[in-house]
C-alpha cells in the first residue's frame, strides 16, 4: 500500500495499535506525563478513547441552536412581512395568519439548523486540525493510530512508552 | 467529559458479526467498481425507461398537458398520484436512518445507507412531478418567494406553498444527511483503492482522517442531524396530506389525514426497501451483513404501519357514515362500488389485507414471500394515492359534473420514466459508494483487546 510522501511533517512519533485497551493505556500514560496535542485516528468513534482523551463536548450544538432559531425567525419574518408588503384583504380575515405560517417556519428551522450544523462541523474540524501530521491508510481499516508530537530529544522515551503499552508498529516522523 | 452520541452496540445474538474490521472494509469496498453484466443490463433498462419518460415530457412541453388524461373535474391525476407515491417512498429511509438512530436500534446499521440513498433518489424523483404537473414548466420558479418586477409574493396561506418548502427542505436535509454519513466511509474506500479512483475518493472524502477531533464534532453533529430529520420526515407527509385535507373536497377534508398519510408513506417506503435490498444483497454478495434478522425487523415495521393503514381505512368509512354527510358517504360508497371499483379494491387488498400476512414469522423470514409482498405494497400504495386523488375528485358536489379518468400514454410514459430515473440513480450509487455503512458496522464488532475478551483476532 502506498504510504503518503513525507513532506514537511510535524516531528513526532506515530504508533499503530490493534488492541483498543493498549491504545487507551498509551493515551493515559502520555497524558500523565504531560503530553498534549495527541492525535488519535480511529475508523469509527470509540467511547474508551474519547474518555481517555477527556475532551470537552463539541460546540456544534450551539450552532445547531443558532441555525434553528435563525430559520424559525426567518420563516415567520418572511411570511408575515410579505403578507403586509402586498396586502390582500379577503373577507375581512386577518392579513397575516400566523398558524398557516407555522409550516414554513418549521421547515426553515430544520433547513437552516441542518445546514449550519454541517457548516459548523467543517469550520470546527478545520480549526482544530493539526497540520501536517503523519497518517497511515491502515487507520481507516482496523488499526488505531496515535501520533505524539515530540522533539528529537523525546523520541526515544515516547517510543519506549508506546511499545510497552502494546503498540504493534512505531515510527519516527522527522521534521 | 465528552458524551459520545452513537448507539451503544447491542449484543443481540442475531447481530453478532463474525467478520473482523478488515473483512468489513474489504467486503464493502469489494462491492464497488467493476460491474457485472446483470448490473449493466439493469442500468441499461433503467436508463431506457428514463429516456421514455424524458421523451414523453418533451412532448408534453411542446404540446401541453392535453395529452395526459385530465378530464374535468379531475385536474389532479396521475402526476400528483405519482408525486405523493415517490415522496412516500422516501419516508421509510429517514425512519430507518434517523428515527431508529435516535431509538438506538442497532439492526438499522446494516440497511440504513441503502434506505437513505433510496430516500434521496425518491425525493429527487418526486420533486419532478409538481413541475411536470404545472404545465408551464419553464416558470416553476414562480413558486418561490423572490423579488420580481410585479412585487408579488406567493400566498403562504396555501398548503401548496408549504409543500414547496417541505419538499425542498426534505430533499436538502436528506441529501446532507446521506453525504455527511458517507464521509468516513469514502475515506475508508480512498485508503483501499488506487489510481484515478483514489483521486476521486480523496476529493470526496474532504480531508477525513478519523482523528479524535473530527469524530468529536462529527458524532455530535450526526446526532443533531438525526434529531432534525426526525420531525422533518413526519412533517413532510403531513404537509403533503394537507394539500388535500385543507380543501373541502369530500374524502379529502379529514383531520386524520396527516397521521394516515405518514403511516402510509412509511409503509410504502418499507415496501420499496424490501423490493430493493432483497435482490441487492445477493447481487453485491453482502448476505452476511444483511441477514434474515434485518428482514424480520423490516417486516415487523411493515406490519405495524400496514395495520395503522388498515385502521385509517376503516376509520375513513366510519367517519363518512357517522358524519351523516351525503357527499362524504357517496364518495366512500363509490370507492368500492363505483366505476373505479377496481382501483378501490386494489388499494384495500394490497395494503390492509396483504400486510396482515406478516403476523407469521415464517412469512417474515421468507425472502421470496417478502419480495412478492413488497411488490403488492408498491402497487397498492400507488393505487391508494390514485383512489384518494382521482376518485375523490371524480364525484364532485354536483352529480352532473361527475366524470371518470383514464390514464393515457402520456401518464404511463411519465410514470415509467420516474421508475427509470429513480433506478438509474440508485444503481449508479450502489456501484460508486459503500451501500453498507462501513464505520457503523465496524462499531458493532467488539474491538480486540490485549487483556482478553472481545475481538476475533
Amino acid at each position: 500500500m502506498a504510504r503518503p510522501k513525507p513532506t514537511r511533517r510535524q516531528p513526532g512519533v506515530l504508533a499503530s495499535f490493534i488492541h483498543v485497551d493498549a491504545a487507551v493505556d498509551a493515551i493515559r500514560a502520555l497524558r500523565a506525563r504531560g503530553h498534549r496535542n495527541l492525535v488519535v485516528y480511529t475508523a469509527f468513534p470509540n467511547h474508551e478513547i474519547e474518555e481517555a482523551l477527556d475532551q470537552p463536548v463539541s460546540m456544534v450544538r450551539l450552532f445547531t441552536l443558532i441555525g434553528g432559531l435563525t430559520g424559525c425567525a426567518a420563516g415567520f419574518g418572511m411570511t408575515i412581512w410579505m403578507s403586509f408588503d402586498w396586502p390582500l384583504l379577503v373577507g375581512g380575515k386577518t392579513m397575516s395568519s400566523v398558524p398557516a405560517y407555522v409550516a414554513i417556519a418549521f421547515e426553515l428551522t430544520v433547513l437552516l439548523g441542518a445546514l449550519i450544523t454541517v457548516a459548523a462541523v467543517a469550520c470546527l474540524t478545520l480549526l482544530g486540525q493539526k497540520r501536517r501530521v503523519a497518517y497511515d491508510p491502515q487507520f481507516s481499516d482496523d488499526r488505531i493510530g496515535l501520533f505524539v508530537p515530540s522533539g528529537s530529544d523525546q523520541l526515544g522515551p515516547v517510543e519506549q512508552l508506546l511499545r510497552s503499552a502494546g503498540a504493534v508498529e512505531v515510527r519516527h516522523e522527522a521534521a | 467529559m465528552a458524551v459520545v452520541a452513537r448507539p451503544l452496540p447491542d449484543r443481540a445474538p442475531e447481530l453478532e458479526i463474525t467478520q473482523t474490521q478488515a473483512d468489513v472494509t474489504r467486503d464493502v469496498v469489494g462491492t464497488l467498481g467493476r460491474a457485472s453484466t446483470g448490473y449493466l443490463l439493469l442500468l441499461g433498462g433503467a436508463v431506457g425507461l428514463f429516456l421514455v419518460g424524458l421523451l414523453t415530457f418533451l412532448i408534453l412541453v411542446k404540446d401541453g398537458l392535453g395529452h395526459a388524461g385530465y378530464n374535468p373535474p379531475i385536474f389532479w391525476a396521475v402526476f400528483i398520484t405519482t408525486f405523493v407515491f415517490w415522496i412516500g417512498i422516501g419516508h421509510a429511509g429517514t425512519l430507518i436512518s434517523a428515527i431508529l438512530f435516535l431509538f438506538r436500534s442497532p439492526w438499522r446499521t446494516a440497511v440504513y445507507r441503502s434506505t437513505e440513498a433510496m430516500t434521496v433518489f425518491a425525493v429527487m424523483t418526486a420533486a419532478l412531478f409538481p413541475i411536470i404537473h404545472i404545465g408551464r414548466q419553464w416558470v416553476f420558479y414562480w413558486l418561490l418567494p423572490y423579488p420580481n418586477q410585479r412585487w408579488l409574493w406567493p400566498n403562504f396561506k396555501s398548503p401548496l406553498l408549504w409543500d414547496v418548502f417541505a419538499i425542498s427542505t426534505y430533499f436538502t436535509v436528506s441529501s446532507v444527511f446521506l453525504v455527511f454519513g458517507l464521509i468516513p466511509d469514502v475515506a475508508a474506500v480512498r485508503d483501499k483503492v488506487t489510481g484515478w479512483r483514489r483521486t476521486v475518493y480523496t476529493l470526496a472524502s474532504v480531508g477525513w482522517q478519523g482523528t479524535d477531533n473530527q469524530w468529536r464534532h462529527y458524532t455530535r453533529a450526526y446526532l443533531y442531524l438525526a434529531a432534525l430529520a426526525t420531525p422533518l420526515v413526519l412533517s413532510v407527509h403531513s404537509v403533503v396530506s394537507w394539500d388535500f385535507a385543507v380543501s373541502i373536497v369530500p374524502a379529502w377534508h379529514g383531520t386524520i389525514f396527516a397521521p394516515y398519510f405518514v403511516a402510509g408513506a412509511i409503509y410504502s417506503g418499507l415496501g420499496m426497501v424490501l423490493t430493493l435490498i432483497i435482490p441487492l444483497r445477493r447481487a453485491l454478495g453482502i448476505e452476511q451483513m444483511i441477514t434474515k434478522y434485518h428482514f424480520d425487523n423490516l417486516a415487523k415495521l411493515t406490519l405495524l404501519t400496514g395495520s395503522i393503514l388498515f385502521y385509517s381505512y376503516s376509520m375513513e368509512y366510519f367517519v363518512a357514515w357517522y358524519s351523516g354527510n351525503t357527499f362524504e358517504q357517496t364518495t366512500f360508497f363509490r370507492r368500492p362500488f363505483g366505476s373505479m371499483w377496481w382501483a378501490g379494491w386494489t388499494m384495500i387488498i394490497c395494503n390492509a389485507f396483504v400486510s396482515q400476512l406478516l403476523w407469521f414469522r415464517k412469512i417474515r423470514t421468507n425472502l421470496t414471500a417478502l419480495f412478492v409482498i413488497s411488490i403488492f405494497i408498491n402497487i397498492g400504495m400507488w393505487f391508494e394515492r390514485f383512489v384518494i386523488i382521482v376518485s375523490s375528485l371524480s364525484n364532485d358536489y354536483i352529480p352532473w359534473a361527475w366524470s371518470d379518468m383514464n390514464p393515457t400514454w402520456a401518464d404511463w410514459g411519465i410514470l415509467a420514466g420516474s421508475f427509470g430515473w429513480f433506478g438509474m440513480w440508485f444503481l449508479l450509487f450502489a456501484k460508486s459508494f459503500p451501500i453498507v455503512a462501513i464505520q457503523e458496522i465496524k462499531e458493532m464488532i467488539p474491538m480486540p483487546r490485549k487483556r482478553g475478551g472481545g475481538g476475533h483476532h
